[in-house]
């Protein structure tokens, strides 16, 4: 698909010791399913991260945040100058306002900047009970058009996250008729179904998908019918894909200039189920276009390395579904589903000895000696070596690293840091 | 105590003069720029016709404007409202903000229904919307009957409820269909299709059949089966639900003449002779409405009497 027209933006332009440089800069927003994963994401380069807490988030599979795991959260990522949102965003029955009250406060106590949110109820009950809190709109109201913008600009809310089916021209619209801050979401697994009005969940497996009960059954294969005179004829020949409406992931990496000029303000990366590894290697890349991009975007091009590091952690083929217009079957999955991850994440820097150069690691996937590994890093610059000698926490030499979790050392001649990560490719 | 309203969707003018004759007493049209998955089409100036032929016969007419508005929709979407103040419906069904919006910008003063299908799910959104101009409130189909109960207890608006037809369980933007053919490379099968609404997708593990088309809004999923409450309408009688809709979506017009006129009964039954005459008479409803069921689409009483969890 072609590139849509980018036009400069003067707005966000000021000239830095005889440079035109871009400085407002959007946030980079980042999912969170854990407090490691927040500190992860926050290290790697997030201005943001999203968490869902332990009531009124959709997924309800992820390891979801107690208060004193936010507290945590806030605290550690003030140190980096980055804040955090909590999903609040269910549409809650009846059932599940019991609790909200307390719930928003205590969310508000712990210093949390704002929530993210579909319900009125949870809306005019957090602007009564915790006024602290930035509302922002969830896009399980999928926000589609600019007058349902100004519809929740005069309601009072701070920010709008918009549906997954804007396009880049509507987003320009939109912030041309409306002064409030727009996030949009530019990495990640996506709702092939306008969120929010998908219950395929309901009626297949009795979880309801709104409130975090989603069981994806979108992604599931079926057979197309047509009914003729009362009876079943097949649509299909044998060997034909069934039909499918599994979308590509999203992925607007190439399109972070464009979004720049368009003057959005919050970029947002999918994915609080998402190992840290993921995120760590995602939210470095997406720092990396947005500060290259706004230092200098007379001379910006994006580097091929930039986009081979992406797909490092990329087990599904991807897409630039709808910000370039209407996604055709191109931007969907038929016959096949995930494939295999090029590196695996095989272990987390916990120390570094710059005199004896001994690299203290976490493992988090199999790996011997002899094996080719990369360590990778905001602080660093990404490198590959062989794997000497290993040795365990009681300075036991090992052949291989096969405990998960398991504390091991070894020799590594360059300097690392803490957080840094090692991933081994997958042969 | 008052009786619910009778509200149906009807394919056609002529289809509308049947339904009048069989008991309606409020209809939902439109099209399909501006409304969602309507039983019929009809246009502006059809809409202007049928509305006098509603409004001789004392009844109601609703026209809907539930779509999720994109940005190139919106300058006619001001405009067919300003027909549709011109032609004086009933109200405006809306499920998106930017109605709320063009309503007050351009002083229509129609009342409005708040529909936003599957997120209308507890008694405070309700009045929410309420607040803002909602006469009533239309609940999503997902919830339980005591989930309805407790929001007609509290809800400030009227209440509408789905009691019979099938329910749409996904929207997409996407030519979901069409991206099917085309990945198959049939291109001529979309041109063949494109008007057919007699497809279904096949849940081999479920053995369910789930109806699917495509329009101007994007691909619609319906439910495997057929909701149908006529024997079980008591709570919905005491509670005062103030209209019970007849989804008649993908069905034809006989069927939903039948089954309007099933629900008349039921009713009148309830409300004129009282409890006894309706126990006495639903099994029967029943069963006429079994009789003309079609074979693909068997009923259930959708989420009424199932819990869900998540």
């Amino acid at each position: 698909m072609a590139l849509l027209q980018l036009i400069e933006n003067e707005k966000i332009r000021e000239t830095v010791n005889g440079k035109r440089v871009i400085t407002k800069k959007p946030e980079l927003l980042a999912p969170a399913g854990s407090l490691e994963k927040l500190k992860v994401a926050v290290h790697y380069g997030a201005d943001a991260v999203f968490i869902g807490g332990q009531e009124f988030g959709l997924r309800s599979n992820a390891n979801n945040f107690t208060i004193e795991e936010m507290r945590e959260g806030v605290e550690f990522a003030k140190k980096y100058g980055a804040v955090v949102y909590v999903t609040t965003n269910i549409f809650a029955h009846n059932e599940n306002m019991v609790g909200l009250e307390e719930y928003l406060q205590d969310i508000e106590d712990a210093g949390v900047r704002g929530i993210i949110v579909a319900d009125p109820l949870i809306i005019e009950t957090c602007r009564r009970v915790a006024p602290k809190l930035e509302i922002h709109l969830s896009t399980q109201q999928s926000l589609s058009n600019w007058k349902a913008v100004k519809y929740w600009k005069q309601e009072g809310l701070h920010r709008v996250v918009l549906a997954r089916e804007v396009g880049a021209e509507e987003m320009r619209k939109m912030k041309e008729e409306v002064d409030i801050e727009i996030e949009a979401f530019v990495h990640g697994a996506m709702c092939i179904a306008y969120s929010g009005r998908c219950v395929l969940s309901n009626h297949m497996t009795a979880r309801d998908s709104n409130r975090g009960g989603c069981c994806q059954s979108c992604r599931w294969d079926y057979d197309l019918y047509e009914a003729v005179d009362g009876e079943e004829k097949a649509l299909f020949n044998e060997g034909d894909a069934p039909f499918a409406m599994s979308p590509k992931d999203l992925k607007l990496i190439e399109s972070i200039p464009h979004m720049i000029e368009l003057g959005i303000d919050s970029l947002k990366v999918e994915g609080r189920m998402k190992s840290i590894h993921y995120i760590a290697t995602v939210i470095s890349v997406y720092r990396k276009v947005i500060d290259a991009y706004c230092a200098d975007p007379e001379n910006f091009k994006i580097k091929k390395e930039w986009l081979e590091e992406l797909d490092r952690c990329a087990n599904r083929a991807t897409a630039s579904s709808f910000f370039e217009g209407e996604p055709s079957f191109e931007q969907q999955m038929f016959g096949t589903h995930a494939t295999k991850l090029k590196w695996d994440f095989a272990g987390l820097v916990l120390d570094y000895n710059q005199e004896t150069q001994i690299v203290t690691l976490q493992q988090r996937n199999y790996f011997k000696q002899g094996d080719t590994v990369e360590f990778f890093g905001p602080d660093i610059e990404s490198f590959k070596m062989e794997v000497g000698q290993i040795w365990d926490e009681k300075d036991n030499e090992i052949e291989v690293a096969n405990h998960p979790l398991q504390i091991v050392k070894f020799k590594v001649d360059r300097p690392l840091f803490q957080y840094n990560m090692m991933r081994k490719e997958n042969k | 105590m008052k009786k619910p309203e009778l509200l149906v969707t009807p394919k056609s003018i002529p289809h509308i003069e049947e339904l009048i004759k069989a008991g309606a007493d409020a209809f939902v049209i439109g099209e399909q720029q501006f409304g969602l998955r309507l039983a019929g089409e009809f246009t502006v100036s059809q809409v202007e016709e049928a509305t006098k032929l509603i409004h001789e016969a004392g009844k109601k007419v609703y026209v809907a404007v539930n779509a999720l508005f994109h940005n190139d929709r919106l300058q006619a979407l001001d405009e067919y409202l300003k027909e549709m103040q011109r032609i004086g419906v009933d109200a405006l069904i809306f499920g998106d903000p930017a109605v709320v919006v063009s309503v007050r910008e351009l002083g229509i003063t129609i009342p409005l229904h708040w529909n936003p299908e599957t997120i209308a799910t507890n008694w405070f959104q309700a009045n929410y919307w309420g607040e803002r101009g909602a006469k009533r409130a239309v609940l999503a189909r997902e919830l339980s009957l005591d989930e309805v109960l407790e929001i007609k207890e509290h809800a400030k608006p009227e209440i509408e409820v789905q009691v019979h037809g099938m329910t749409c369980m996904f929207q997409s933007k996407r030519s979901l269909l069409g991206n099917y053919f085309l990945y198959r490379g049939e291109v001529m099968e979309i041109e063949n299709r494109k008007e057919n609404k007699n497809m279904f997708l096949h849940d081999k593990e479920r053995k369910n059949k789930y109806p699917i088309y495509e329009d101007l809004n994007g691909t619609h999923i319906f439910s495997p089966n057929d909701m149908c409450l006529i024997d079980e309408l008591t709570e919905l009688f005491e509670a005062g639900i103030d209209s019970l809709k007849f989804d008649g979506v993908l069905q034809t017009e006989e069927y939903i003449v039948t089954v309007t006129n099933c629900y008349r009964q039921a009713i009148d039954a309830y409300f004129d002779q009282g409890e006894d005459a309706y126990d006495d008479l639903k099994n029967e409803l029943l069963e006429q409405i079994e009789k003309i069921q079609p074979k693909l689409r068997p009923l259930d009483t959708g989420f009424i009497f199932k819990e869900t969890v998540y």
